[in-house]
């Protein structure tokens, strides 16, 4: 391969991890921009979802690369598993929240978002002790192919990652943007009192943005295992990490931000692993998020300043 | 304090057609005492000023009519029926419907999107195109401005839009925070004709304002709040002539300069 190449195969890796970053950064700004709480337990829905996903594979009889699947049952195998993956982190999400926040939403000060941290590592420990902490190999029904893309490999995997991203980020700017529950969120995020006043239910609009947020981990989780073929108890924790950065990096709080933000350090992630070495890449990811965070606190597509008048 | 109770067009024999009735309120906030025993009656038809200064206690009293601010004691009933256990949402679906202090547009949501909000709890269809052409026609210039971001707009604009956002929940009681607040002498001349002309539709207005003279002039009755005590009451024509009144609030106009 020569660079030229070898730039075009870290540009489709690159947007591979984006694809995962963005959905699960769009969790971490959907909940941060209704209730201004950064939920650490979103790492671990993520690593929980990738789980289901393997229980989801197990159950339909896919186990480890054995099964390889082509045409509708491929389509409906794999369409089955988000759905379910995605449904149930949502309700995941939900859970937490109406259980566990709503009874310290009055409470004002950091203590939602250390319970968030504890909540992590509940459901860190119910997997390592239900699962075990060892690497598990993720079911793939995905054949094969793979296409010349340049001097590069364009494999199926890649297109369908990247369309199931760009469907679901599609689906949510939909229905952010046009849906009544969708302006309502909006609205909330904007100025929560107008917006109750106005007779949005606060406790729908935060009930909600938690399904959406954990049901888009759960996806992310699922494209986690189908692009390294593993799941593992501690994987949350550094793609948690990155996501995070990536929704501060758009500016956290917007939901295009998150979307930009993710692709770019997935961009970043590649580009670095292949110009100066896979060790330094997160020196540079943190080192940007530092940068971003001195130069341009609210994100590349935050608002600068509050927009009242 | 003798009680003034002269409506126009009323018998005196006629039952007063009370739409709200704020009854013995008491609202705190941690140790402060905002609301000390308030009481404020709304007829159907009228326009009512609440007239004080800062910390008064009259955006404690918009909130509490809103529900979002729950009083610790005191009745609060809308058309003969309590509403203290409902939820802002359920009394906007009453009729209750707020333009609040500071306009509190949805500042990246376009105008459009704003007069949407408005009509939150109700579905669309006839009505609400309705009331979307009765916005349009009171404010030529929301119609024009629908499209654009409503943070962009001027503070008049903005008013026009909050004004427009409250009747697109076709209220029967309409509750101003200080629809004055930050305009240009122009606007506020405007503002208030188009709340008597509401009025005249049929519209019922409790109205904050600390633009007392303006706020009297079109009001049927008034209410002045101090520190969280209704110290003086009675029909508009007596208040504007009442000494207290010309003094705190007529012989000094303070414009509101901390807003916010």
């Amino acid at each position: 391969m020569t660079s030229g190449d070898l730039f075009l195969q870290q540009l489709i890796n690159g947007l591979n991890l984006g694809a995962m970053y963005s959905l699960l950064a769009l969790g971490f700004t959907l909940v941060y921009g209704i209730m201004e709480l950064i939920n650490f337990s979103h790492f671990n829905v993520f690593m929980v979802g990738a789980f289901i996903a393997l229980g989801v594979l197990k159950l339909m009889g896919m186990d480890g690369q054995t099964v390889i699947l082509s045409g509708l049952p491929l389509i409906g195998v794999i369409l089955v598993t988000f759905v379910v993956t995605m449904f149930a982190t949502g309700m995941i999400g939900v859970g937490i929240e109406r259980v566990l926040l709503r009874p310290l939403r009055a409470v004002t000060g950091p203590a939602a978002m250390i319970l968030t941290i504890g909540v992590s590592y509940i459901l860190f420990n119910i997997i390592l002790i239900g699962v075990g902490g060892d690497t598990r190999n993720f079911a793939n029904p995905l054949p094969s192919i793979t296409w010349a893309f340049g001097g590069a490999n364009l494999r199926l995997r890649d297109v369908l990652i990247w369309f199931i991203a760009i469907v679901l980020m599609l689906g949510l700017t939909y229905f952010v943007q046009y849906t009544k529950l969708g302006k309502g969120m909006r609205a909330t995020a904007q100025d929560p009192e107008a917006a109750r006043m106005m007779g949005v239910e606060v406790d729908s609009v935060v009930g909600l943005s938690f399904f959406i947020g954990s049901a888009l981990a759960g996806a992310s989780g699922l494209i986690f295992g189908l692009y390294y073929n593993y799941a593992k108890v501690d994987m949350g924790f550094s793609a948690g990490l990155r996501a995070f950065t990536a929704a501060v990096l758009g500016g956290i709080g917007n939901v295009p931000g998150a979307m930009l933000g993710g692709v770019l350090i997935g961009l970043i992630e590649s580009s670095s692993s292949q110009l100066i070495g896979q060790a330094w890449a997160d020196v540079i990811i943190f080192s940007i998020l530092v940068i971003v965070l001195v130069f341009r606190p609210a994100g590349l597509l935050g608002r600068q300043a509050p927009n009242k008048s | 304090m003798p009680r003034k109770r002269l409506r126009r067009g009323a018998t005196p024999m006629a039952k007063p057609d009370i739409l709200l009735d704020f009854s013995g309120i008491n609202t705190y906030y941690g140790d402060l005492h905002a609301l000390k025993n308030v009481s404020y009656t709304i007829e159907r038809g009228e326009i009512i000023a609440l007239l004080g200064g800062n910390a008064c206690g009259k955006s404690t009293t918009m909130k509490t009519i809103m529900g979002v601010v729950k009083p610790a004691t005191g009745t609060l009933t809308f058309d003969g029926e309590s509403i203290l256990g409902l939820s802002p949402a359920q009394r906007v679906m009453r009729g209750i419907a707020p333009v609040l202090e500071a306009r509190r547009l949805f500042p990246r949501m376009t105008v459009y999107e704003n007069l949407e909000m408005g009509a939150y709890t109700r579905k669309k269809g006839a009505d609400y195109d309705q009331d979307l052409e009765r916005v349009y026609s009171l404010f030529p210039r929301v119609k024009e401005r629908r499209n654009q971001i409503s943070g962009t707009l001027s503070g008049g604009e903005q008013q026009m839009v909050a004004i427009g956002r409250a009747l697109m929940a076709r209220p029967r009681l309409l509750c101003m925070d200080e629809p004055s607040m930050g305009l240009s002498p122009l606007f506020v001349e405007m503002v208030f004709d188009i709340i008597k002309e509401i009025n005249k539709q049929g519209t019922t207005i409790f109205m904050v304002e600390q633009n007392a003279s303006m706020a009297l002039s079109i009001a049927h009755r008034g209410y002045v709040l101090q520190t969280g005590v209704v110290v003086l009451e009675g029909d508009a024509r007596d208040l504007e002539a009442n000494p207290l009144i010309r003094e705190a609030y007529l012989g000094e106009m303070k414009v509101d300069a901390d807003a916010e």
